[in-house]
């Protein structure tokens, strides 16, 4: 009843609409705005709502962004989704933040054939045997390569703790990697502690791999567990450095962490210092004026999803599905917010990555590492 | 893994196991009295948590002050949960009361989602409550005694008031026959205030101190310490105040000593919980210290 009554004013407000007016190019975005990962979905939005003011047109017709908020969860997130391409009529979508939420998303994008680009989805399950599904972040196994290389030469570990979230595909995923490339590196791990979104107590896995003495603990998991845990480890006199990935790079850290992330090294999307794009300072300019922030990682990577969405809306010459994704999969070379990028057609992004540090609590820039 | 590791774990043990001691009493001796689960209970924890936060934040009071009025705060929160939602039900079918218990739990994260908003904030710690007892290889946190001091207290304030007191008798008569106790004159909605006064007070400082342990406020933080509360009080035996703080240390123990030993069942820790609270229904249905409670 509902959905008729939803049909019969939608029509009317149609049928009413003046004739001039260009009819809008729907782009929906899922973020998870509240719940677990909060953080990365609102700094996403901010990022790509800064970005339609840069580019609020496409084909001369205007932009008409619709959210959805997946409240961290997958079963959210998958209904999302559906009401985006069902009832919202989304041409395209930006989302996920989050693997596990992208892979729960992904699957009726693929059926309807509507192309989706995830900002900060890092999972090579993403993409995996998806035609629709795209990124404008790197993967996992590139991300744990590079941290377990930083772990061996940088830091000198030789032995390594792992603690990770098992209910989260992207920190399973990410340990897994990590693991094999370093004991590839002749490593050794030899502690492995795992635990449940939402948790809060860690002293029972901290206890196991203080008894195990690794010269460092590789943490591949979110923010808030993340803090948490830096906070417990140094409480209990755990005073092996701690490693993470992109995953822990939200201001949430440093404010749940204190003093106690102190000196934790990160693999990551974005710092600010390594802008190099004409895109990228004129960006970053608009973003500090408009939000009086800082601009960080997931801001700018959800700009530059919402970025390359447009481009090649604009290749492609139409706001059809089908042809927004050939054009996306030929994207070469797009000069975005975060750096040069190109889609592969198997979806996944060519792409730099930056290795971050907090340092007096703030996130330091250290080195930019090309693909 | 020698004797300090075992201490350790039972340090921290006990300190969990305090924390949801104390949300578990007020689920305990809401069910004594109204035979309600009262599942918006758990987010009380996450209300303290924020008043108290915002006290010290935003109106830069002293945290005991801070602390104090985030208490009474929950506390007349509690009666007013208490006089808005579950008291016009009073004669429905205990199922009505138990829907409105959800919706109420809903209702306050979602209020505290719109609010708020839904990133964690980091709660201050104060400097009284910082630093650890180092004893060569074991750790004692400060607050973790605090934290094993404070609930002793509480739970002993909380005995003399139930077995000592004239509200105390009046809330045990209740929960033995409700009708005859309002025939003999007692106000009981006035009993069943005070009862829900206390048990958020204690959900109250429960909070507080699980927000000084494990500093992230967030909106939906009471929801994972309110089950767990939910199941030490349904393990110790519900209706009994003894058995709730009973039921939340060895859930607390058992959740860490599982954790710390075998660290590669770590992902099964709420499971392992639940086992043990299925195993001990199996053998005691009414829990550890339950006794027999007329329906």
């Amino acid at each position: 009843m509902a959905g008729r009554l939803f049909g019969a004013l939608a029509a009317f407000l149609i049928m009413n609409a003046p004739a001039y007016a260009a009819e809008p190019v729907v782009i929906g975005a899922y973020l998870p705005m509240t719940g677990g990962v909060a953080a990365y979905g609102q700094m996403g939005w901010s990022g790509i709502q800064v970005a339609k003011r840069v580019e609020p047109e496409v084909l001369g017709r205007p932009v008409d962004l619709r959210l959805v908020d997946t409240k961290s969860d997958k079963v959210d997130a998958a209904n999302a989704v559906f009401r985006l391409i069902d009832k919202e009529k989304a041409v395209a979508i930006i989302g996920e933040m989050i693997s596990g939420n992208t892979i729960a998303g992904s699957d009726h994008a693929e059926r309807m054939e509507i192309p989706m680009v995830s900002p900060t989805a890092t999972n090579p399950i993403v993409t995996q045997n998806k035609k629709y599904i795209f990124r404008v972040c790197f993967t996992d196994p590139e991300q744990g390569q590079v941290a377990a290389k930083l772990a061996r030469e940088q830091l000198k570990a030789g032995t390594a703790a792992l603690i990770y979230d098992i209910s989260q595909d992207y920190c399973v995923a990410l340990a897994k990697f990590f693991r094999e490339e370093f004991t590839k590196a002749g490593g050794r791990i030899v502690a492995e502690a795992k635990f449940k979104s939402g948790d809060r107590d860690f002293t029972p896995q901290l206890s196991s791999i203080k008894s195990a003495k690794p010269d460092i603990i590789y943490a591949p998991i979110y923010y808030t567990e993340c803090a948490l845990i830096a906070k417990q480890a140094l409480e209990m006199g755990l005073r092996a450095p701690i490693l993470t990935g992109d995953g822990a790079h939200a201001p949430e850290l440093l404010q749940l962490g204190g003093k106690a992330v102190e000196g934790v090294y990160f693999t990551g999307h974005f710092h600010k210092e390594m802008i190099s794009t004409d895109r990228g300072k004129k960006f970053m300019e608009l973003y500090e004026k408009e939000t009086g922030k800082q601009l960080d990682a997931f801001s700018a990577m959800g700009a530059d999803a919402y970025f390359i969405l447009l481009d090649a809306i604009k290749r492609a010459g139409s706001a059809q599905s089908k042809k927004i994704r050939e054009a996306l999969a030929s994207t070469k070379d797009f000069e975005g917010v975060t750096g040069k990028i190109s889609l592969k057609p198997d979806g996944n992004a060519i792409k730099p990555m930056v290795i971050n540090k907090v340092k007096d609590g703030k996130f330091v820039y250290v080195t930019t590492i090309n693909p | 893994m020698g004797l300090d590791f075992y201490l350790q774990q039972l340090i921290f043990g006990a300190t969990l196991g305090c924390l949801y001691g104390l949300v578990a009493i007020g689920y305990t001796m809401v069910y004594g009295v109204l035979r309600l689960i009262n599942f918006a209970h758990g987010d009380l924890l996450m209300v303290a948590g924020y008043i108290a936060f915002y006290g010290i934040i935003m109106f830069q009071l002293p945290w005991p002050v801070s602390f104090a009025i985030a208490t009474a705060l929950t506390g007349c929160l509690g009666i007013l949960i208490d006089r808005g939602a579950y008291k016009p039900l009073r004669n429905s079918p205990r199922i009505s009361a138990l829907i409105t218990a959800i919706g109420v739990s809903f209702l306050l994260e979602n209020l505290g989602l719109v609010i708020i908003g839904g990133r964690p904030k980091s709660f201050p710690k104060p400097e009284l409550f910082d630093g650890s007892l180092m004893m060569g290889d074991l750790v004692i946190p400060n607050l973790s005694l605090w934290i094993l001091g404070i609930t002793a207290v509480l739970l002993l304030l909380v005995m003399l008031v139930v077995h000592r007191t004239k509200v105390g008798m009046a809330m045990r008569a209740l929960s033995r026959d409700f009708e005859t106790v309002r025939l003999m004159g007692i106000d009981a909605d006035r009993v069943i205030s005070f009862t829900f006064m206390l048990g958020s007070i204690l959900a109250a400082a429960g909070g507080i101190m699980w927000c000084m342990r494990y500093p992230a406020l967030e909106p939906f933080m009471g929801v994972i310490p309110g089950l767990k509360a939910f199941v030490a009080a349904v393990l110790g035996g519900i209706g009994n105040v003894a058995g709730a703080a009973l039921g939340g240390f060895l859930l607390g123990f058992a959740e860490v000593i599982i954790v710390a030993v075998k660290p590669e069942w770590s992902g099964y820790r709420d499971a392992i919980a639940f086992a043990v609270l299925i195993l001990v229904l199996l053998t005691r249905p009414k829990g550890i210290m339950g006794e027999d409670l007329p329906d």
